[in-house]
């Protein structure tokens, strides 16, 4: 019996063992590979979207890998990434980036998926200094803390909405219009209404509704009446997926006539797919779109990255998975830049990165965010019962006429 | 801003309906929890979890090109095998136990519920197009979609059927002795075990039938589950045990003071305005609520 046991400790030590230099053998560049590391949300109210982030990672990583990798110091390297699922908890995911840095010796990370679960974990690369590029947390919070480690791809929250109301104020012949808005307490769609405050008060428009909705709330039944009674120029809606389906469904059903909505979120929505015509007219942010002309020397144009997305996933991709994708090309850029694996070098090569990549143009402004790439506005507009999402704005990329006002529900079929 | 209510007189009608439409089907869930609670002494934290699951059976069968409004026949049928399974397999273990203990283990379960269902049918948030159009009043100022008229219609329809059962039906009558004194049915032959099984299975339909007509007037989504748990638990608590008409009454009740709040004080202040009533009747009924079973009238 005792040498049985006396067997059995040995044989978990060497495990152990075997599984302590396994792990610490993880370095940040480990032979050929160089190995960043992400707390992704494949579990979880965000799983969705935790999905379509990885699925934008991965995308880029084999195909950077395919293409001759990372060159540096004149060695070719190809990109891996750790994953863990942080379960949608801004608990887990610091722990998480936390067991990256500390147990799997990453160096360099990838951003997670939302506002929230960003923030939670850039106080952790930032204590490390380990760069992290990050695709989807658009909160303009994380701009505003002056952390040196972390830079967004995308452009901040409180830009989502504010060519909406550039466009209205076009509209109404350069006076400014009347705002009737709704958004979710969160940190994101507060971001976009801090974004509408600005722009009122750049454009001399007057905001006459600005109901804040709690996040469990899923009945706007009560703004929208008060839409009904004030007839606003131009209606905002953000608060996520929810938000946009129930502005849909309840707009419809008690015919609440606007000239003008916009929302954010659409895309994630799914709102033209589950709504139908009911969904048309609306004018969706997006922080991109696939009839985009930008252009790079790995996914091509925007097109060619969506057919080569579907072909692999099987499904359109959303902008999460295209931001997601343009991550790891400014990864791969600074790397090249920096020629060299130190993360200091590596963060300084960040904080000069401009590139052009499929997505858009990437700059850094001092906060981390990206400067160089302005939001878009798309309009769903249907043919029969086929809907599809158009850019309307801005003018340069626009492959459609922005459609104003939007008919009255008496006149819609 | 805030008074816009007092300038708008429709708006005061357009904010009662909304708010007894929408109360009406929050009693259908509220008087599911009455009931298991009156019976089972065992407050249900999974209760909007089992109304999310029912409006997924809906939103399912509508995604196989049936009407959704068919949800309110299949969602509680399936819904009624789930809640005696359940209680086969966890609630029978704890009936008997202090409050804590089953307020624990129902709390596993709708964690355990939400993650299924986000395992099963995807964390987006869905809805079910039930094209029902809308009603129109006083010259279209104030509108009422014809799905939330129907919602209430059918919670209605059921909460009548479900009480001439509860009278006139042996199960009923059995549901209702146990509820009064359970040791004492059991020793005039009812077979308690039988009857706690039903009354959970019916709460759990129940459940299913608000989650197809959620499906058709709100939207569903996995973890959106706890805000119809915690309503109905404060309609209750207003209401008091198996007593229907005063589920019914409170049900519209919070639904209108909600709406009312939302103009008076503000869209942000509806849901602090509903907890803050509900502490002062907490308060308030602090001597009133006894351990002791109540029993349904």
């Amino acid at each position: 019996m005792n040498k049985i046991a006396k067997l059995f400790v040995t044989f978990i030590s060497a495990i152990t063992l075997a599984l302590v230099s396994f792990t610490s053998s993880f370095a940040k560049v480990e032979g050929e590979y160089i190995v960043l590391g992400s707390a992704i949300s494949l579990t979880g109210k965000y799983s969705s979207n935790g999905v379509h982030t990885q699925n934008g990672y991965n995308m880029a990583v084999d195909r950077i890998n395919k293409m001759g990798g990372v060159e540096v110091q004149g060695k070719k390297y190809k990109f891996e990434i750790i994953y863990y699922d942080d379960e949608s908890n801004p608990k887990r995911a610091a722990q998480l980036a936390e067991r990256l840095i500390k147990q799997d010796g990453v160096h360099y990370m990838l951003g997670p998926y939302s506002s929230g679960l960003t923030k939670a974990i850039a106080p952790v690369t930032e204590k490390y200094k380990i760069p992290m590029v990050e695709a989807n947390g658009a909160s303009r919070s994380l701009f505003t803390k002056g952390y040196k480690y972390l830079f967004a791809v995308l452009s901040p929250a409180n830009q989502y909405l504010e060519v909406a109301i550039d466009l209205a104020v076009e509209k109404n012949g350069g006076k400014g219009v009347r705002i009737a808005q709704a958004f979710e307490q969160d940190a994101f769609s507060q971001d976009v209404r801090l974004g509408i405050l600005d722009a009122a008060k750049r454009t001399g428009s007057e905001i006459i509704i600005d109901d804040k909705l709690p996040k469990e709330l899923n009945d706007m039944a009560a703004t929208l009446a008060k839409v009904k009674a004030t007839k606003p120029d131009v209606l905002v809606v953000s608060g996520h997926t929810k938000g946009a389906l129930t502005a849909i469904r309840q707009i419809s059903e008690m015919k609440v006539d606007v000239p003008m909505l916009a929302m954010t979120h659409c895309d994630a929505a799914k709102l033209s797919k589950q709504h139908g015509k009911k969904s048309e007219y609306a004018l969706c942010a997006s922080q991109w779109h696939k009839n985009l002309s930008y252009k790079d020397k790995f996914f091509g144009g925007g097109k060619k990255y969506a057919r080569d997305f579907q072909k692999e996933f099987g499904y359109d991709p959303p902008y999460q998975s295209a931001e997601s994708s343009a991550a790891l090309l400014v990864f791969k850029d600074a790397f090249e830049r920096a020629n060299s694996f130190d993360r200091d070098a590596v963060r300084d090569a960040l904080v000069d990165t401009e590139m052009q990549t499929f997505y858009g143009n990437i700059k850094f402004g001092p906060g981390g965010q990206n400067v160089a790439k302005p939001m878009i506005l798309f309009q769903v507009r249907c043919k029969g019962d086929d809907c599809e999402n158009r850019v309307v704005a801005p003018t340069k990329w626009a492959s459609d006429k922005f459609y104003h006002p939007i008919p009255k529900w008496s006149e819609r079929s | 801003m805030d008074f816009l209510i007092f300038k708008a007189p429709m708006l005061m009608v357009q904010a009662s309906l909304d708010g007894i439409l929408l109360g009406i089907l929050f009693a259908l869930i509220a008087y599911g929890m009455a009931l298991q609670w009156g019976v089972m002494n065992i407050i249900n934290i999974a209760q909007g979890d089992l109304v999310i699951l029912g409006g997924y059976i809906a939103y399912t069968i509508y995604l196989w090109g049936i009407h959704p409004a068919w949800g309110v026949i299949i969602s509680p049928i399936i819904m009624f095998f789930v809640g005696w399974g359940l209680y086969k397999l966890v609630i029978n273990k704890v009936v008997d136990r202090d409050l804590f203990i089953s307020i624990l283990a129902t709390f596993g379960i709708a964690i355990v519920f939400q993650q299924l269902m986000n395992f099963i049918f995807g964390a987006d948030v869905v809805v079910a197009q039930s094209e029902y159009g809308t009603t129109m009043l006083f010259d279209n100022s104030v509108t009422l979609p014809n799905s939330k008229i129907f919602s209430a219609f059918i919670s209605v329809l059921y909460a009548v059927a479900l009480v001439i059962y509860m009278k006139k039906s042996r199960l009923g009558r059995a549901i209702r002795a146990t509820a009064q004194n359970a040791r004492a049915a059991k020793i005039l032959g009812v077979d308690t075990e039988k009857v706690y099984a039903a009354t959970f299975g019916i709460n759990a339909a129940l459940c299913g039938i608000a989650g197809a007509l959620i499906s058709i007037t709100l939207t569903l989504h996995p973890y959106v589950g706890l805000p119809y748990t915690v309503r109905s638990f404060m309609i209750v608590i207003v209401a008091g045990l198996g007593n229907l008409p005063a589920v019914a009454v409170s049900g519209m009740g919070l639904g209108l003071f909600e709406e009312f709040a939302d103009y008076i004080l503000g869209t942000e202040f509806r849901i602090g305005a509903v907890f803050l009533l509900l502490v002062l009747i907490l308060v308030y009924r602090r001597f009133k609520l006894s351990k002791k079973r109540e029993y349904l009238k």
